[in-house]
């Protein structure tokens, strides 16, 4: 009975979780200790961004921690030692993640492939590099005590709770850019060069400036999420340019579901909450993670959330065909 | 249909999340030991400080003014971001009155500005940046087993007095390796030493043999091991197969752990200099906790375990004496008393927040001289307290008043 009418009337179903999304995510900071919440949006923000390249381009960038560090470290350093309001150390962050993604990506994108993987990873290497150098940085000490500041110049941003809607909002905002990217022109373009890019080109369209253009984007809003973990913990360090968090949000996507746009939310908001859950308990959890990843590469390869979705297809199409 | 699943997804993930925060009571005296238990750190801290703050609670009595004391232990694994919510969660929410340990000096400044915030202790036994009792001084944290600036010190000095008079520094390239090159420098041509070279390397360099050939060509009389972890392990390993110290050459380490010693065995490691804060087989004392801490863990206690041991114990006669865990009286009872346990005589904590401690120059000895297990330490001076720190007219730190 459900099912027939959900079929009718999908845009009903869609509006109700909508709406029951967003009320969970402004009913969560009663629930749950906000600091979490927002370093769990902050990693759902740059697994999305993460996966704006690889599930839609077809890019497998191994480097995106430099976008997410060098925005930390800017958005630190401005609110640190320029002292530019919130708002402000926000937007360098995101410009400077923007410029670096695209002298990052004018290089990378002439080359596919493992090719591409691996000029990322080197050039995201050099920023590591000149981050643990430049004296800017304080190297492994990092920059610390990073003022909160206000936001918009009234909302008091070391208020726990505020702090963590001004988050949320902005991590919607970047999650919806990328639902209006990947659900407009540009991105059934950026679809079909990932499926075939020479069909592409001998369309007419000029594929490297489409891919330099999807590049750039994933770099800002990456850049947008590391900023803004950098205003949730006060800190930015050497961890947050390092190749080890490249990994993970790799993982993130794979375990959530590389292509499907929740499928990053929940796998990194698996990752962090069993980096939390696991901190205090006598269980390795690097093991646990390798061995979650072994298990989703072999069993579920598309991730939660698109098998998930692929079981739901299924028996939807069952039932039609069963009418 | 298709969101719904992404919706319960969602609710799975956070319900999962949920169980992070469970909330507890405040009738307990709770300490959070924040260490790396599975990473590079592991051996040196680790599970070892987990069980050193045990034992003090033990040695303490398990109550104190009627409340039980609690240790949790969390793993850090050397995020920051990991090692600053822990630190958050554990004082917001789960009602920890003071943490310890943090082998990582970043996560160290972290968690100083969140105890700051939060008005709560915190005790660093595995961290050694400077900036703790400098810049990032705060009235709530305590430097309890060794810096950068006492190892460097302790051992450049002692060993030029000891007669090694020329220096080879080979220093890891980031800033502790510069500022412990720049340290150990400063030290040896203040006591009338000379630096012959200095060569960096990059951090989890695999192989130093070209840096340890240019150090034996210089003639020097000590070749300075200006890093730490596997790379003072790899360099010192590699000193041996290229037989450096039997041609005649020093090694000073400055910081090497007994752990680390265990893992290099003595015939590479023997007759390098190094600093501790402590050594297990020091006096009677000692040998007893050790052998105690040994049957728990399976080794010997590195310096830092017994940092963590110290601080612990000492926290709890302060908060005996002071009558509640409220920090500001439960610091200035800690500041007040001279810290006594089985490593310590007579340490005072100084107005920084440093712990003023004797150190101990120690030379490793050669597998003829080693007649047990663990047998790896000679101690051949100590360096008193006021020679291994910064001096306070230097100091940086806000909460020392300048004369």
């Amino acid at each position: 009975m459900t099912d027939s009418s959900s079929v009718k009337s999908p845009w009903l179903v869609s509006t109700a979780v909508t709406v029951v999304c967003i009320a969970g995510l402004v009913l969560a900071p009663f629930f749950l200790y906000p600091i979490l919440l927002a370093k769990l949006l902050c990693f759902a923000l740059f697994a999305c961004a993460f996966n704006l390249l690889i599930g839609y381009v077809g890019l497998l960038s191994f480097g995106h921690a430099a976008f997410f560090g060098i925005a930390a470290y800017s958005t630190a350093h401005a609110l640190k030692e320029w002292g530019l309001s919130a708002e402000f150390g926000l937007l360098f962050a995101v410009l400077v993640s923007a410029v670096i993604g695209f002298f990052m990506g004018l290089l990378a994108i002439r080359r596919q492939g493992i090719y591409f993987s691996m000029i990322t990873l080197a050039l995201a290497q050099l920023v590591y590099f000149f981050c643990l150098q430049a004296p800017f940085t304080h190297g492994e000490d990092g920059i610390q005590n990073v003022p909160r500041g206000l936001w918009f110049g009234f909302i008091d941003l070391n208020n726990l709770t505020a702090l963590y809607y001004v988050v949320a909002t902005l991590c919607v905002l970047g999650y919806l850019v990328i639902w209006r990217v990947v659900n407009s022109p540009f991105g059934n373009i950026l679809k079909a060069i990932r499926e075939n890019e020479p069909r592409a080109i001998s369309l007419g369209y000029r594929v490297q400036r489409y891919k330099l253009g999807a590049f750039v984007i994933s770099a800002s809003l990456a850049g947008l999420a590391g900023g803004l973990k950098a205003l949730v913990f006060q800190l930015a360090t050497l961890n947050d340019v390092s190749w080890s968090l490249s990994g993970e949000v790799v993982l993130m996507t794979l375990l959530g579901g590389i292509g499907t746009l929740f499928g990053p939310v929940v796998g990194a908001s698996l990752i962090i909450s069993l980096e939390s859950m696991l901190a205090g308990s006598e269980f390795p959890l690097q093991v646990i993670l390798g061995l979650i990843f072994v298990v989703c590469v072999l069993s579920f390869s598309r991730g939660i959330v698109g098998e998930a979705s692929r079981i739901i297809k299924r028996k939807k199409s069952v039932l039609h065909s069963l009418r | 249909m298709f969101r719904k699943i992404n919706l319960i997804a969602a609710a799975c993930a956070t319900f999962v999340a949920m169980q992070a925060s469970a909330q507890v009571t405040d009738n307990v005296v709770k300490i959070g030991v924040l260490t790396d238990m599975a990473g590079v750190t592991a051996d040196i801290t680790g599970k070892g400080s987990l069980v050193a703050a045990q034992m003090a609670v033990q040695e303490f009595g398990s109550t104190v003014l009627g409340k039980p004391i609690q240790v949790i232990s969390g793993d850090h694994q050397h995020k920051t971001d990991l090692g600053a919510s822990i630190a958050r969660q554990w004082y917001d929410t789960d009602k920890v009155d003071v943490i310890v340990d943090i082998p990582n000096s970043a996560i160290a400044l972290a968690v100083q500005g969140i105890a700051k915030q939060a008005k709560k202790l915190v005790m660093y036994s595995g961290a050694g940046t400077t900036a703790l009792t400098n810049e990032q001084c705060s009235p709530y944290g305590f430097h309890w087993t060794y810096d950068t600036y006492a190892m460097a010190h302790g051992t450049a000095s002692a060993v030029v007095k000891a007669g090694g008079k020329s220096w080879f520094l080979l220093a890891s390239d980031y800033a502790f390796g510069a500022q412990l090159a720049k340290d150990t420098s400063e030290v040896v041509v203040a006591e009338g030493g000379k630096i012959l070279g200095t060569v960096k390397h990059p951090l989890n360099l695999a192989d130093f043999s070209s840096l340890l050939l240019q150090a034996q060509s210089s003639g020097a009389n000590v070749i300075g091991i200006a890093n730490a972890g596997n790379d003072t392990i790899n360099a010192i390993k590699q000193a041996g197969e290229f037989g450096i110290t039997q041609k005649g050459q020093n090694l000073a380490a400055m910081i090497l752990m007994i752990n680390d010693v265990h893992s290099l065995g003595l015939p590479a490691a023997q007759g390098t200099y190094l600093t501790t804060a402590s050594y297990w087989d020091m006096n009677a004392k000692t040998r007893t906790w050790s052998k105690a801490f040994m049957e728990k863990t399976g080794a010997m206690p590195s310096m830092l375990q017994a940092g963590v041991y110290g601080s612990v114990l000492h926290y709890l006669k302060a908060v005996k004496a002071a009558g509640t865990d409220d920090a500001d009286k439960v610091a200035a009872a800690m500041r007040a008393m001279p810290i006594n346990d089985a490593f310590t005589e007579n340490a005072v904590i100084r107005a920084d927040g440093r712990v003023l401690r004797d150190m101990y120059l120690a030379k490793v000895k050669t597998p003829s001289a080693s007649k047990y297990a663990w047998d790896y330490f000679e101690i051949v001076r100590k360096i008193p307290a006021a020679d291994s720190v910064i001096p306070l007219s230097a100091s940086k730190c806000p909460l020392v008043a300048k004369k």
